[in-house]
C-alpha cells in the first residue's frame, strides 16, 4: 500500500543505511555497528567499494567544477546521503562563492545530519524527499525556495539510480526531472554496473546479495541501460565512461589508478 | 617552524638543492598514503598537499632547541586529509623512518650527526603518531556524536509525526460518523468505534462478542462470504458490499459496508478494516418512494407506472412471448360517483380493486388501476391467448355480485376491450390504446362485456379520435364553413330560402361532411360554440341577400339545431341575440330539429322550442319519418314544417313511382296540412320526383335536381335567374 505523503517513515537504526555504509567506506564514523557489519560484508566480496566510491568523489568534484566552468551556479544533488567532506556545496562555492545548492534525501537520519552540517549556510539546503516521487522534489519549498528551475541547474544523480528498481520506474522518474529543467542544464550521473569491475561477475554478485538482505537492492545496470536515463540530453565528451576516464584533471596513466575505481560508469549530460 | 613556508609550487627549485629534495621526501611520502586516502583531491593535488607537512617536518628535525611536540599537529593533518586508515599512519612512519632524515638531514643550518638525526626521527614518529591518534580519536568522537545526534533528531522528528499522525487518525475514528471496526483475520474484532457500537444498538459487547464471520444475516448475497474469504486469505485487497446486520434488539442494520485489507510492513496480510455506512433509513425510504411511486393510494394497486414498466417487459420478452391486456373500465361509474358522492365513489373503486386482485393471482398475472375508473390486468407466457379471455370472464364474474355501499346494493358493470398478441411487436402504448378504444367498443356495444381488439376497428376509431381533438381548435383557426342548399317553391319555381349546411375544411382529410364531425361535436360539447358559429354566419348571410333581394320577398334560412343545443338553457336568449344584432326578422329563421331528438320530449324540452316559435320562428321536424314517427304526438309539437326524409322521396325516383311510396307520402302531406304544417321533401333528384310532389301537394323540395348545396353567392345568382 502506497504510504500517504503526510504519514512518516519509521526510524530504525537497527536496519543498515546506504548513506551511512558509504561513509564508513570513505573512512568516516558517521556509523553504527549495523552500518560497518552490512559494509564489511559487502567488502568481502569487492574489495575496492572504497576505491569506487572515491572515484564517485572524484568524478562528482570534477563534474561541479566542470559545470561552474560552464556558469552554472545552481546545483540539485538528490541521493546526498551523509556529507562526509568534498560535497557538493564545499566544491562548488568554493569556485563560485555564489553557488546555491540543494541536497536531497529520504533517509531522515541523513537528512538532519544534513542540516546540521549546513547551518548558517544561507545558499544549501537539504529536502526531505524520495527520487521516485520527481513531484513532490520539484514542488518541495525548501527547493523552489533556493533555486530558480527556470535557469539552468546541475542535477546531480551520484550513486543514487542503482538503488532503485525498475518496478520504481527510475526511468519515468529521471524523463519527469529532465523535463522540468532549463535549457542548458546539466545531468551529472553515476551508476553501478558489472562492467569494469575487475572481478568474475559471480564475485561480485556477492555485494548485490549483501544489499539485497538489507532491503536496499542495488541494481547493476549496463552502459547502454545507463545511457538510457540522458535520454534527450547531448553527452558533454568523453560521454558515458569509466569515472577516472572523465576528464581527468591531470594525464595520468591508468595504472596508477586502482583498478576498482573503473567500475561502473559516470557521465554528464546537457540539455539543448 | 623555523624555515619559511615557501609558496608550493615554485617552480624553480633545484633537483638536488633543499627544496628539491623536500618535494622528493613529499612525492614518495604521497605515493605511499594515497592509495590508502579517502579523499577526492587528485594525487598531484595530494601531493601539494602534503609539501607543508613536509616542509614543516623539515623544521622540525632542524629546530634548535630540538622539540618534536609539533610534529602532533602533522599527524592530526592527516585526518584532516582524511587519511583517517591506520595504515596511512604507519605508511607514513615508515616514509619518516627511511627518508626524512636522507632527503632533509642537510638542509638544516648546521650538521645534524647521524645519531641525532635518527633520534630525532624516532622521536618525531613517535609525536606524530600519537597526533594522528588523537586527531582521530576526536574525529571519531565528533562524528559517532555528530551521527547519533542525527539519528536522535530523525526519530524525534518521526515520533511527533508519528504522534501527530496517531493522533489525527484517532480523531478520525473517534468522531467519524461512519462506523469503523478493525479485527483480525480470525474475525475477532479488536476496536470498533462509537458510531459503530450505535449503530448496532449501542452495546458494544454485543459487537465484540461475535466474530466478524458470525454476522451472518438472511439476506446476504452470495458475493459477501466470497469477498471475506478471499480477503482474509490475503488474495483481495478491499470489497464492498450491501450487507445487513441484526442490532442487539433483533433489529436489522443495513450498510454500505466496505473492508480494506491491512498489511504489515513485510506485505503480510495483518487486520481487517470495515467501514460501515448506515443505509437503514435510506433504504426503507427507498423502498417507501419507490412504492408509492409505483402504487395507486387509494386501492393499493400497482399504478399506471409499474403496469406500463410490466407491460414493458412483457412486451420486449424473450421469443415465444405472448402479453394479453384487458382494460377495464366501470359502466356508469360517474353516475355512482355523482349521486352518491367521490367517498362513496372511492369506497365502491376499493371493493372493485379487490375483487380485480382475486382475479389476477396466477403468476405473470398482475392488476393495476391507471386512474378514476380504468383498470388493468395484464397476462404473460406462452399462453396468452386462452388465458385473456378467461382472466376477462373471471373479472365480468367478480363484478356480477352486487356491492354493499351504505347500505344498498350497486350492480357494478364494466366495458373491458382486450388485447393479446406476441411480444416484441408493438409499443405499450400501442397496445394501450388499442385496448382503449376495443374498450369503448364494448362499452357502445351495450357494456357489461369484452371484445377482442380488431386492427379495422382501430384505426376508424383513431380518426374519429384525431377529429375530435382537432375539433376545438379547428373552429379557433376557422376551418369550418356554410354551404347553402337552395329551398324551392314546389308552385312555381322559386327559390323559398336556403338550408344552411356546416362543413370543415380539415388540413388533412380534406372538405368533411356534418356527418363525420357533428356527432363527434355532439359528444364532446363543442356543438354549442359550433352551433352558434354556425347560427351567425346563416343569420349573417340571410341578411345580407334580404338586402340584395328586397324584390323578391322575404328568404328564409334554415339551421340545423343539435339534441344538445336543444337542452342548452341558453338556446333561447342566444338566437334572440342572434337575431336582433343581425336584423333579421324571426319569421325568416327556420330551425331544423329532428324527430329523433324530441322523442319523448317532455314539456320542459319543449318551452324553449314554443318560445321561438311564439316570437315567429319557424321549427321544423327534420328526418320525419326515420324515427319512431308519432304522429299523435304532433299536435303538441311547435312545428311549423315537417321535413319528409329522402327514403320517402327514393322511391318516387323510378317511374312508375312506387304506389306504396306515393300513397304513404300523400297521406302525410295530407295530414300534416290539416294540421297547418308546411311539408318539405329532400332529397329530390329527378324531374319526375319534382312533379309528383307537386302534385301530391308538397309545399317545398329541396335536392340535386335544384341545386347542390354551394357557396352563398350561388344562391345570389339563383335568386336572380329566378327572378328574370
Amino acid at each position: 500500500m502506497e504510504r500517504p505523503a503526510w504519514a512518516p517513515q519509521g526510524i530504525d537504526i537497527s536496519v543498515p543505511s546506504v548513506s551511512r555504509m558509504y561513509d564508513f567506506y570513505l573512512g568516516g564514523s558517521h556509523n553504527f555497528e549495523v552500518d560497518r557489519e552490512a559494509a564489511r560484508k559487502a567488502m568481502e566480496f569487492l574489495p575496492g567499494l572504497p576505491k569506487i566510491m572515491q572515484a564517485n568523489r572524484a568524478f562528482m568534484r570534477r563534474a561541479v567544477r566542470h559545470a561552474v566552468d560552464s556558469g552554472i551556479d545552481q546545483f540539485l544533488d538528490i541521493g546526498s546521503g551523509i556529507p562526509t567532506f568534498g560535497n557538493v556545496h564545499e566544491v562548488a562555492q568554493a569556485a563560485d562563492p555564489g553557488a546555491k545548492v540543494a541536497y536531497v534525501d529520504h533517509d531522515p537520519v541523513a537528512v538532519a545530519h544534513s542540516q546540521a552540517v549546513l547551518e548558517g549556510n544561507d545558499r544549501a539546503v537539504i529536502a526531505a524527499a524520495d527520487l521516485r516521487r520527481p513531484k513532490e522534489i520539484l514542488a518541495n519549498p525548501e527547493i523552489t525556495g533556493l533555486l530558480d528551475l527556470d535557469r539552468p541547474v546541475a542535477l546531480l544523480l551520484v550513486a543514487v539510480l542503482h538503488f532503485i528498481e525498475d518496478a520504481d520506474e527510475p526511468y519515468a522518474a529521471v524523463a519527469e526531472l529532465r523535463e522540468a529543467l532549463a535549457p542548458g542544464s546539466l545531468l551529472v550521473l553515476t551508476h553501478a554496473s558489472y562492467e569494469g569491475i575487475p572481478l568474475p561477475k559471480a564475485e561480485a554478485a556477492g555485494t548485490v546479495g549483501v544489499y539485497k538482505n538489507i532491503r536496499n537492492p542495488l541494481i547493476m545496470r549496463s552502459h547502454e541501460e545507463i545511457g538510457r536515463f540522458f535520454e534527450g540530453y547531448e553527452m558533454v565528451e568523453p560521454g558515458l565512461v569509466s569515472m577516472p576516464e572523465w576528464r581527468p584533471d591531470t594525464p595520468q596513466s591508468p595504472e596508477q589508478e586502482d583498478p576498482y575505481a573503473f567500475s561502473g560508469f559516470g557521465g554528464v549530460g546537457r540539455k539543448a | 617552524m623555523s624555515i619559511p613556508a615557501q609558496a608550493s609550487g615554485e617552480p624553480d627549485a633545484e633537483p638536488d638543492g633543499p627544496e628539491g629534495r623536500l618535494r622528493r621526501f613529499a612525492r614518495i611520502w604521497s605515493r605511499a598514503i594515497f592509495p590508502l586516502t579517502a579523499t577526492s583531491l587528485t594525487r598531484p593535488e595530494f601531493e601539494q598537499h602534503l609539501l607543508p607537512l613536509a616542509r614543516e617536518l623539515n623544521g622540525i628535525l632542524h629546530a634548535h632547541p630540538f622539540d618534536a611536540s609539533p610534529a602532533q599537529r602533522i599527524g592530526a593533518a592527516l585526518i584532516d586529509a582524511h587519511c583517517t586508515d591506520p595504515d596511512a599512519l604507519s605508511s607514513t612512519l615508515g616514509v619518516v623512518d627511511s627518508y626524512l632524515v636522507l632527503y632533509c638531514g642537510g638542509n638544516g643550518p648546521g650538521p645534524l650527526s647521524i645519531e641525532d638525526g635518527r633520534a630525532r626521527c624516532a622521536r618525531i614518529q613517535h609525536t606524530l603518531a600519537a597526533g594522528f591518534t588523537g586527531a582521530l580519536r576526536e574525529r571519531t568522537l565528533a562524528e559517532q556524536e555528530a551521527i547519533a545526534r542525527s539519528a536522535l533528531t530523525a526519530r524525534s522528528h518521526a515520533e511527533e509525526a508519528l504522534h501527530a499522525t496517531e493522533a489525527r487518525f484517532r480523531a478520525v475514528f473517534k468522531d467519524a460518523a461512519i462506523g469503523i471496526g478493525i479485527a483480525d483475520l480470525d474475525g475477532n474484532i479488536l476496536e470498533i468505534n462509537d458510531t459503530l457500537t450505535r449503530m448496532f444498538g449501542g452495546l458494544e459487547h454485543h459487537v465484540r462478542s461475535h466474530k466478524v464471520n458470525e454476522w451472518v444475516h438472511p439476506e446476504d448475497s452470495p458475493q459477501v462470504w466470497k469477498y471475506y474469504d478471499e480477503l482474509v486469505r490475503g488474495e483481495r485487497e478491499h470489497y464492498r458490499v450491501e450487507k445487513a446486520y441484526y442490532r442487539n434488539d433483533g433489529t436489522v442494520l443495513w450498510t454500505n459496508l466496505t473492508v480494506s485489507l491491512l498489511r504489515d510492513s513485510e506485505g503480510r496480510p495483518e487486520y481487517q478494516l470495515a467501514l460501515m455506512e448506515d443505509t437503514t433509513e435510506r433504504r426503507l425510504l427507498n423502498l417507501r418512494l419507490r412504492y408509492e411511486a409505483t402504487h395507486d393510494a387509494l386501492t393499493g394497486l400497482p399504478n399506471r407506472t409499474l403496469f406500463f414498466e410490466r407491460l414493458e417487459k412483457a412486451l420486449t420478452a424473450q421469443e415465444g412471448g405472448r402479453f394479453g391486456l384487458c382494460y377495464l373500465d366501470l359502466d356508469g361509474f360517474k353516475a355512482i360517483n355523482d349521486s352518491l358522492g367521490h367517498a362513496a365513489g372511492d369506497r365502491l373503486l376499493v371493493e372493485v380493486a379487490d375483487r380485480l386482485q382475486s382475479c389476477a393471482t396466477a403468476p405473470g398475472e398482475m392488476v393495476a388501476r391507471l386512474g378514476g375508473d380504468e383498470f388493468v390486468a395484464l397476462t404473460t407466457g406462452p399462453d396468452t391467448a386462452e388465458e385473456v379471455h378467461e382472466l376477462a370472464g373471471r373479472i365480468l364474474n367478480a363484478l356480477a355480485t352486487p356491492i354493499r355501499l351504505d347500505g344498498r346494493e350497486l350492480s357494478v358493470r364494466g366495458s373491458i376491450g382486450i388485447v393479446e398478441g406476441p411480444a416484441g411487436e408493438r409499443s405499450a402504448a400501442e397496445v394501450l390504446r388499442s385496448a382503449d378504444i376495443t374498450m369503448y367498443r364494448a362499452k357502445a356495444a351495450g357494456g357489461n362485456r369484452f371484445q377482442l381488439a380488431d386492427a379495422e376497428a382501430d384505426e376508424r376509431a383513431i380518426t374519429r379520435h384525431g377529429l375530435t381533438t382537432a375539433l376545438p381548435a379547428a373552429l379557433d383557426r376557422g376551418e369550418f364553413f356554410i354551404e347553402y342548399q337552395p329551398l324551392v317553391h314546389l308552385g312555381d319555381g322559386t327559390v323559398h330560402g336556403a338550408e344552411a349546411l356546416v362543413r370543415w375544411c380539415h388540413p388533412q382529410h380534406g372538405v368533411l361532411g356534418p356527418d363525420r364531425f357533428i356527432p363527434l361535436a355532439e359528444h364532446t360539447g363543442l356543438i354549442v360554440p359550433l352551433g352558434r358559429w354556425v347560427l351567425e354566419e346563416s343569420v349573417r348571410q340571410a341578411n345580407f341577400w334580404q338586402e340584395r333581394h328586397s324584390d323578391g320577398g322575404p328568404l328564409r334560412i334554415n339551421v340545423n339545431l343539435s339534441p344538445t343545443q336543444l337542452h342548452h338553457p341558453r338556446l333561447v336568449a342566444e338566437t334572440v341575440d342572434v337575431l336582433e344584432r343581425s336584423g333579421l326578422e324571426p319569421g325568416a329563421l327556420c330551425l331544423e330539429v329532428t324527430e329523433s331528438a324530441l322523442i319523448g320530449a317532455d314539456d320542459d324540452l319543449l318551452k324553449p322550442l314554443r318560445q321561438l316559435a311564439e316570437m315567429g320562428v319557424d321549427i321544423a321536424l327534420d328526418d320525419f319519418g326515420t324515427g319512431y314517427s308519432n304522429l299523435a304526438n304532433l299536435r303538441r309539437l311547435p312545428v311549423s314544417v315537417l321535413k319528409l326524409d329522402r327514403s320517402f322521396t327514393r322511391g318516387m325516383q323510378q317511374h312508375p313511382a312506387d304506389p306504396v311510396d306515393l300513397k304513404i307520402v300523400e297521406g302525410i302531406v295530407s295530414l300534416a296540412h290539416s294540421l297547418e304544417l308546411a311539408v318539405t321533401v329532400e332529397g329530390v333528384e329527378t324531374g319526375a320526383q319534382a312533379d309528383q310532389l307537386r302534385r301530391i301537394g308538397c309545399d317545398t323540395a329541396q335536392g340535386w335536381y335544384y341545386a347542390r348545396p354551394g357557396a352563398p353567392d350561388r344562391i345570389h345568382s339563383l335568386l336572380l335567374a329566378d327572378a328574370v
